[in-house]
C-alpha cells in the first residue's frame, strides 16, 4: 500500500495521541515515511480528541487525513463526527460502547469491546489505547508486528511492559475472535 | 558514511534541539499552547548541558530575561504564541535598539486575543514585521517541515548573532505539533556563528561604534571586563542617551540597513516546479505543504503550476518576487489569514502579473483540494 491514512478518535484522556505516536514510530521502524498530527480542544480531559497518522512510501506533504482508510472511534461523539471522512471501502473499528451505529453500506465495520477489555479483562482502563493498537494491527497490518511491539515498549512507563504486551495481545484477539466480516452492517 | 539516526520528532522538539545545537544556554518564558513543548523540553534539556531555564511570571518577563542573558554573553531564546507575542512586542523593540541577539519563537494559533488556542493560524505575519513600534527592520523565518524547523532554528541564532538583532522564528500549530521523520547524521557539520567580540582595551571600548564599512558593532558581554551602558533611548556610540538629530538619524538608518542591505544573505526560499510554470502559488509554513500537494495534483492534470515558498518572511525576497512576476501570469498567495503577505506580494509582483489571495481563518489547515479548486476556477 503506497499511502495509508488513519484517524484515531475518541475523547481527551483516552491516550489516542500517544497511540498515534506509537503507530508512527512503528512505521518509522519499518522504514516508511510518516506524519502524525492531532487535534484537541482546550480542555485537558473530555472533549473530542483525535490523532492522525499518515504512512507512505513517498514524501508526505499535506499532513492531515483527507481520504481516511482506517477510522477508530472509541466514543459515539467521535464516530458521529468523523464517520463521513472514512472513504468508501474503508475500515471502521468501533468500540462496542458506541450504540448508535453509522448507516453506511460502503464500509467495513468491526465492533469490538476495546474499552471493556482494558477495564475488565486487564483491569486498567488506561491501556485501552494499546488494546486499540493491537486490533488495528491485526486488522490492517499497516505496520509490522515487531515494529509495533518495539514502539509500544519504547513509549510506555517502565514497569508496565508486561501489562502493555498483554494489552496488545488482547487487541489482536479481539479481531481474531471476531469471526464474521460484515459489509455495511454491524456485527 | 557515518551512521544515520532516524527519529520521529515534533516541530516544537526540533526547535529545542536546533537551539541547543546552535548554542542556546538560556531559556526564559511563560508556556502557552501551542508552543508549550518548547518550554517543557528546554526545561528538561538545558540543566543537563550546563544551561538554565526559568519559568517567568509572564511573557514580558520572559523576553526581558533573555535580553539580559544575551547581554551577559549567553545565547538565549523564548517561545510563545499570539497572546504572548503581543506582550513581547515592547521588548522586541528594546532588543532591536540595544542590538541584543536573541530568538523569539511564535507558534501561531487563531486570534485575535486568546482566539483558538489549539488551532493553527498565520495571522501574525504582519505583527512579526510591525508589532513593535518605531521604524525598524526585522528578520522573521518560517520553516514548514520538522527537519527544517531544526535547521531554521540554528539559522535564527546565527543571524541573530551575526546582525546583533532579535530574530523571530514563526511556526504554526501544525508545524509545531506535527511529528515526522527526521534524520541526523552523526558527522553532520553545523555552521555556528558567534557574535564578534571587541579586542580593544576596555577603556577604549565604545559599545555602539562600528568599524569603517561595517554595520554591526562588536559586542562585549557583561562580565568580560568591558563597561558599557544599555538603553532603549536613542544613544551614541558610547551607549549613553542623546537627542542629537544626526546621531538619531544615523542610528535608525544603521539599524535598518544592517538588515536591508544584507537581504541576499538573509533571504532563503524554495522553488518547486517553477521552471516552466504559468501559475505560481506562494505559501509558507504548514500551508506550503498543502500547496505542494496541490501543485502535484494540478501537474498531473497537465496544468503548469509551481510553488514559491519563502522561508525568510522578513525581510522579503523582493528580487525573487519581481523575477517570479516576470515569469508567471498568475500568482496565488495562500495563507491562513485574510491576506497579509498577499499585500506585500501584490505590491511587488502586482505590476507584472495577476496576484490573488486565498485564505482561511477558521482554525483548520487549508486543504490541497480547495487550492486546486480555487486555481481551476480562476
Amino acid at each position: 500500500m503506497e499511502r495509508q491514512e488513519l484517524r484515531l478518535s475518541g475523547s481527551g484522556g483516552q491516550g489516542l495521541i500517544l497511540a498515534g505516536i506509537i503507530l508512527a514510530e512503528a512505521a518509522l521502524h519499518d522504514g516508511k515515511n510518516v506524519v502524525q498530527s492531532q487535534s484537541y480542544g482546550p480542555e485537558a480531559r473530555g472533549g473530542a480528541s483525535k490523532a492522525e497518522v499518515i504512512i507512505s512510501q513517498k514524501e508526505i506533504n499535506y499532513p492531515k487525513v483527507e481520504d481516511c482508510d482506517i477510522l477508530l472511534s472509541l466514543t459515539q461523539v467521535a464516530c458521529n463526527k468523523y464517520i463521513d471522512s472514512l472513504k468508501s471501502g474503508g475500515i471502521l473499528i468501533l468500540d462496542s460502547s458506541v450504540t448508535i451505529k453509522p448507516e453506511r453500506e460502503d464500509i467495513v465495520v468491526y465492533t469490538v469491546p476495546i474499552l471493556e477489555t482494558a477495564s475488565e479483562s486487564l483491569g486498567k482502563p488506561m491501556v485501552a489505547n494499546i488494546v486499540a493498537l493491537g486490533s488495528i494491527f491485526e486488522l490492517t497490518k499497516v505496520v509490522s508486528r515487531d515494529s509495533l511491539e518495539k514502539a509500544v515498549l519504547a513509549r510506555v512507563p517502565r514497569g508496565t511492559e508486561e501489562l502493555n504486551k498483554q494489552a496488545l495481545e488482547e487487541g489482536f484477539n479481539l479481531i481474531k475472535n471476531h469471526k464474521e466480516v460484515c459489509y455495511g452492517e454491524v456485527c | 558514511m557515518a551512521e544515520k539516526k532516524v527519529k520521529l520528532m515534533q516541530g516544537n522538539e526540533a526547535c529545542v534541539e536546533g537551539a541547543i545545537a546552535a548554542g542556546m544556554k538560556f531559556y526564559a518564558g511563560y508556556p502557552i499552547t501551542p508552543s508549550t513543548e518548547i518550554a517543557e523540553l528546554s526545561a528538561e534539556r538545558l540543566p543537563r548541558i550546563g544551561g538554565k531555564f526559568i519559568q517567568m511570571e509572564d511573557e514580558i518577563a520572559g523576553i526581558s530575561a533573555i535580553i539580559g542573558a544575551s547581554l551577559a554573553g549567553t545565547k538565549s531564546m523564548t517561545a510563545t504564541s499570539g497572546p504572548g507575542f503581543s506582550l513581547k512586542q515592547e521588548s522586541i523593540g528594546y532588543a532591536i535598539i540595544t542590538e541584543t541577539p536573541c530568538v523569539i519563537v511564535n507558534v501561531q494559533r487563531g486570534g485575535p486575543s486568546t482566539g483558538l488556542p489549539t488551532s493553527p493560524a498565520q495571522g501574525d505575519i504582519m505583527q512579526a514585521r510591525w508589532g513593535t513600534h518605531g521604524d525598524h527592520s526585522i528578520i522573521a523565518l518560517y520553516p514548514s517541515t520538522v527537519r527544517e524547523v531544526y535547521d531554521t532554528t540554528i539559522r535564527a541564532f546565527n543571524l541573530a548573532e551575526k546582525y546583533r538583532t532579535p530574530v523571530i522564528l514563526l511556526m504554526d500549530e501544525v508545524v509545531g505539533h506535527m511529528r515526522e521523520k527526521i534524520e541526523f547524521r552523526e558527522d553532520q557539520e553545523i555552521e555556528i556563528v558567534n557574535r564578534r567580540k571587541p579586542n580593544c582595551l576596555p577603556e577604549e571600548y565604545k559599545p555602539y561604534k562600528v568599524k569603517e564599512g561595517d554595520l554591526v558593532p562588536e559586542m562585549a558581554a557583561f562580565g568580560d571586563g568591558y563597561r558599557f551602558h544599555v538603553t532603549g533611548l536613542v544613544h551614541s556610540e558610547t551607549g549613553f542617551p542623546t537627542g542629537n538629530e544626526k546621531v538619531a538619524e544615523a542610528l535608525t538608518k544603521r539599524l535598518f540597513n544592517k538588515i536591508e542591505e544584507n537581504v541576499d544573505d538573509i533571504v532563503e526560499y524554495e522553488e518547486y516546479l517553477l521552471d516552466d510554470a504559468e501559475i505560481a502559488i506562494v505559501a509558507y509554513g504548514s500551508t506550503a505543504r498543502s500547496a505542494k500537494s496541490a501543485v502535484e495534483i494540478l501537474r498531473e492534470e497537465g496544468m503548469k503550476v509551481g510553488l514559491f515558498r519563502p522561508i525568510t518572511i522578513w525581510p522579503m525576497a523582493e528580487k525573487q518576487f519581481l523575477q517570479l512576476s516576470n515569469k508567471v501570469d498568475r500568482i496565488v498567495v495562500v495563507e491562513m489569514n485574510m491576506g497579509q503577505y498577499f499585500l506585500e506580494v501584490d505590491r511587488i509582483s502586482g505590476k507584472n502579473s495577476k496576484v490573488e489571495k486565498y485564505g482561511r481563518v477558521n482554525g483548520e489547515l487549508i486543504t490541497p483540494e480547495e487550492i486546486v479548486s480555487f486555481i481551476k476556477e480562476g
